[in-house]
């Protein structure tokens, strides 16, 4: 209370904040769990079990997965090449990173989609020399998502890399550490936990998405139908309990799973003192 | 291990951080790079340990020519100036790493790894932290860890930037005691940079003085203090009163007592405790005036206004013993005659 | 200052990989951000023109396109605003204030982030429509919610709720209340402290706010899509105009419009570097 003795202001804020809150976010989000209720469990336990909701559940969490270990990875590069070295164009590239933030889902679903298409740019190249088809398959929906998840990874890496304590690396060195040495076992574990947290933002933005996914996905049932698109169908078959259900239930383990995520790096910090 | 610097420089840019510097430093000695910020301290000193490569001249660590070699081949140990602790490792993972790192078949086994870690950390007095991570301790512990982490790897010289640099005032004078004492009882060839003259005085045995990436002077503290070569050595350390023999003040310096020279170019660098006061005012006696005091301990430090032949005033310190300038019963305003014992003249 | 802060010097010599390594690792990233950013941003602009400047223009002209649009910004008009009021109040609650389930507050006006697009598109179908919780009433009474623009833009209210508050949270908490308190203490009304004091000192990461919400706002294509019935020339914003004429194999007509919400993207990029350096400078 030691601020709000003289701060004008303090109630009209809140009252505000938590009207606002209540009207545009708790009071809708509440509908999807009192709509719930008018499902029986039977009923509820058959609409998520459904063979192809079932289906769907596995390509979107194992799809969401796979793109988020793999723009880990990648945008671990990106963000490493971005603090540590000197290029030109450094900055341009830099801007371009939030590019799958700035631009609007269906502008990268088609984008995306007429790349990867088997007639399509890269789509074409890939399958001649490979054989493998991007477009219109699960491997489809993990280009997509990879592209949504690169700013994630990158923007939570970078910072903190920024501010790694370089002197760390250089007592490391004069101790008489490779440089291999001093990246496993110094440089990695201090920036472990921002690139946990970079993970599990793409994660769970993966499992969600929706926009840039649709046009690449080819939405076969049981084999690249995403969840979101599950609760659209639904929708359009006027199966509002149906939807319901299925986006309850799909709320629950991503929360479920960001809960494990978070007490995984809060495990992870304890373990290196970072608490 | 003695070190020998031959002919160093370093350029940041336009700035010429070191300037042809050549240095030896025999083995077993304990030495202060002492100097203003900016003088390139640091640099020399991460030139020899090779975290910074010199833009010529040759970096030797007994006998053998080091310039190229990597910082980790070099067999030093380093104290950064924050401690650069590993943050994710507790303080015993910190001490053990540099063996740790040492290839397969130089590496101790993790029973005489742990022995020498216990060792080394009952050595700095903090084996009862083993298992603490570094943001949990103070500045002072993390400091001896530091130490104890760049002694495990035996090396052959130990390098210490601005070793105290962070500490409070009370746990650097304790800090300091122990570093000499770790110092004598180990006997490691050691350099600690530091922009302090009193801690350079107190710890060291031998100190270099650096200014604008010169060697301005080495020596022994006392060498350093009694004997400052240039002007700038005399002013950096301890206190001393400046006269210009250009300024007119000759005449006044030599009612003072002081032999004069006849060269008018000349700066006279006179230290406070080599000033004497009396009240008896004679003809022709080096007059001032007595503007304030204060006690520092067991000396008294004394603030005298010498009036110049323009009317101004410049202000002139004197030190004495206590006991001595209550003997003297003077007060605030009081004028008093001067009487310098001994000074440095520099161009 | 030591010499370690001349700029030259930050190159730090012991720490510098090998040439091999460097420019592996900076070929990989290139090509990564070429193959996934530099590609499709190309991509549209030559499929918008791809028939030429005539069917894109003709394209960009229709009706439907222009009405399109002009929903897109309705929409965000809308809901910029009355997010970026409640990102003020909210920051100045939670960052000047202590009261109990503080971190509750801050934690819930996050939560919108982790809601899949389309389940944020569904609660406000189950609020407003046919068979949702007011859903009789509105009927009886003639309202339309869902498949009409209020639908739309109560969706991309939740969807683009958190963003002004999220930038300037951290940063209000990180300023402190110091200078606020030392203008109150010269006799500064509430009004002016918070004019004078605190606008001028937030002003970047305001402005840093509305324009990622803005874009959100306009973009936003998985909730409207599902509370919008894509009715042309009524409900349909761009994004689902774009969505339209590319299932309707409409694809210059899809990527002109793509090209305008690309070039929406663009400036937000080239203005979010340049508040980025201006809040640096600061």
């Amino acid at each position: 209370m030691r601020q709000s003795n003289i701060m004008p202001g303090f109630r009209p804020a809140l009252g505000y904040t938590l009207l606002y809150l209540g009207l545009v976010v708790l009071i809708p989000l509440s509908t999807l769990v009192f709509k719930s209720f008018q499902l029986s469990w039977d009923d509820y336990v058959k609409v998520i079990t459904h063979a192809r909701v079932v289906a769907a559940f596995r390509v979107s969490f194992s799809t969401a997965l796979g793109a988020a270990v793999i723009a880990s990875f990648f945008g671990f590069i990106i963000a490493w090449v971005l603090v540590r070295y000197p290029f030109p164009g450094k900055k341009f590239i830099d801007a371009l990173i939030d590019l799958p933030f700035a631009l609007p889902t269906a502008v990268a679903g088609i984008v995306l989609a007429t790349i990867y298409q088997p007639s399509g740019f890269v789509g074409k190249l890939v399958l001649e020399l490979t054989g493998v088809q991007i477009a219109y398959k699960p491997l489809g929906i993990v280009v997509a998502l990879i592209f949504i998840s690169i700013p994630f990874v990158v923007r939570t890496v970078e910072p903190v890399l920024q501010e790694f304590d370089a002197t760390m690396e250089e007592a490391a060195s004069s101790l008489g550490a490779t440089r291999l040495q001093v990246f496993v076992q110094v440089i990695f574990p201090n920036i472990f936990p921002a690139l946990l947290t970079g993970f599990a933002l793409a994660f769970a933005r993966g499992v969600g998405e929706y926009g840039s996914v649709i046009f690449i996905a080819g939405n076969l049932p049981y084999v690249s139908e995403i969840l979101p698109l599950m609760i659209i169908t639904r929708l359009e078959q006027y199966d509002i309990p149906g939807a319901t259900a299925i986006a309850l239930t799909m709320l629950i383990i991503s929360f479920l799973l960001l809960l494990t995520i978070n007490l995984l790096q809060m495990w992870v910090r304890k373990r290196s003192g970072q608490l | 291990m003695s070190i020998l610097l031959t002919n160093i420089s370093k350029n940041f840019g336009r700035f010429a951080a070191l300037h042809n510097v050549s240095l030896e430093i025999p083995e077993g000695e304990l030495v202060a790079l002492l100097g203003p910020s900016g003088c390139g301290k640091t640099t020399l000193l991460r030139i020899i340990a090779g975290l910074d490569q010199p833009d010529s001249g040759r970096v030797n660590l007994n006998g053998e020519d080091k310039t190229d070699q990597h910082v980790s081949d070099r067999g030093i140990g380093f104290v950064f100036q924050h401690y650069a602790l590993f943050r994710h490792m507790t303080v015993f993972d910190n001490v053990a790493f540099g063996l740790r790192v040492k290839p397969k078949n130089l590496r101790p086994s993790e029973a005489d790894i742990s022995k020498k870690v216990h060792t080394l950390l009952d050595l700095v007095q903090l084996d009862w932290l083993h298992d603490r991570f570094p943001d949990q301790l103070s500045g002072g512990q993390r400091q001896r860890i530091a130490l104890a982490r760049a002694l495990a790897v035996e090396p052959n010289v130990l390098l210490l930037d601005e070793p105290f640099g962070a500490l409070d005032a009370s746990v650097r004078k304790d800090l300091r005691q122990w570093l000499r004492h770790l110092h004598h009882d180990l006997n490691v060839t050691s350099i600690f940079v530091t922009h302090d003259q009193e801690e350079a005085m107190e710890v060291a045995s031998r100190i270099v003085v650096l200014n604008q990436g010169n060697i301005e002077q080495q020596g022994s503290p006392s060498d350093i203090y009694d004997h400052p070569a240039n002007a700038f050595v005399s002013r950096f350390i301890g206190q001393t009163n400046i006269f210009d023999l250009q300024q007119e003040d000759s005449f006044w310096l030599k009612n003072s007592g002081l032999p004069v020279p006849q060269q008018t170019s000349k700066v006279a660098h006179v230290r406070p405790h080599d000033i004497e006061l009396s009240k008896i005012l004679t003809e022709g006696s080096a007059q001032a005036v007595l503007k304030d005091w204060q006690h520092l301990g067991a000396l008294i430090r004394i603030e005298l206004l010498k009036q110049e032949p323009n009317g101004s005033f410049t202000t002139i310190y004197a030190e004495m013993p206590n006991e001595q300038f209550k003997q003297l019963q003077v007060n605030n305003g009081d004028t008093v005659s001067v009487r310098i014992r001994n000074a440095h003249w520099f161009h | 200052m030591n010499a370690l802060s001349h700029p030259a010097a930050k190159q730090r010599y012991a720490l510098t990989d090998p040439f091999w390594v460097r420019w592996g690792l900076i070929t990989t990233a290139l090509l990564f951000i070429a193959m996934f950013l530099c590609l499709p941003l190309g991509i549209v602009l030559i499929e918008a023109f791809s028939k030429g400047w005539q069917a894109y223009n003709a394209a960009l002209m229709q009706p439907d396109t222009l009405s399109a649009l002009r929903l897109t910004m309705l929409t965000a008009a809308v809901t910029v605003p009355l997010n970026t009021v409640f990102g003020v109040a909210a920051a100045w609650a939670i960052t000047r204030f202590e009261f109990p389930g503080k971190s509750l507050l801050t934690t819930l006006i996050d939560l919108p982030f982790s809601v899949s697009p389309v389940i944020s598109g569904l609660i406000f179908v189950l609020m407003f429509g046919a068979q949702g919780w007011f859903g009789e009433w509105l009927i009886a009474h003639d309202i339309k919610i869902i498949f009409a623009v209020p639908g739309i833009i109560l969706a991309t209210l939740f969807i683009t709720f958190p963003f002004v508050a999220r930038e300037l949270i951290p940063l209000m908490q990180e300023m402190g209340s110091e200078e606020e308190e030392a203008a109150l203490s010269l006799g500064a009304t509430g009004w002016q402290m918070f004019s004078q004091i605190t606008l001028p000192n937030i002003k970047w990461a305001l402005l840093y706010g509305v324009l990622l919400c803005n874009a959100r706002a306009m973009g936003e294509f998985g909730a409207v899509s599902v509370v919008s019935g894509h009715i042309r020339g009524l409900t349909n914003t761009l994004p689902l105009h774009v969505e339209v004429s590319y299932n309707e194999y409409d694809f210059v007509a899809a990527f002109a419009s793509a090209s305008i919400l690309a070039g929406l993207a663009i400036v937000t990029l080239i203005l979010k570097s340049l508040l980025e350096w201006k809040q640096g400078k600061h």
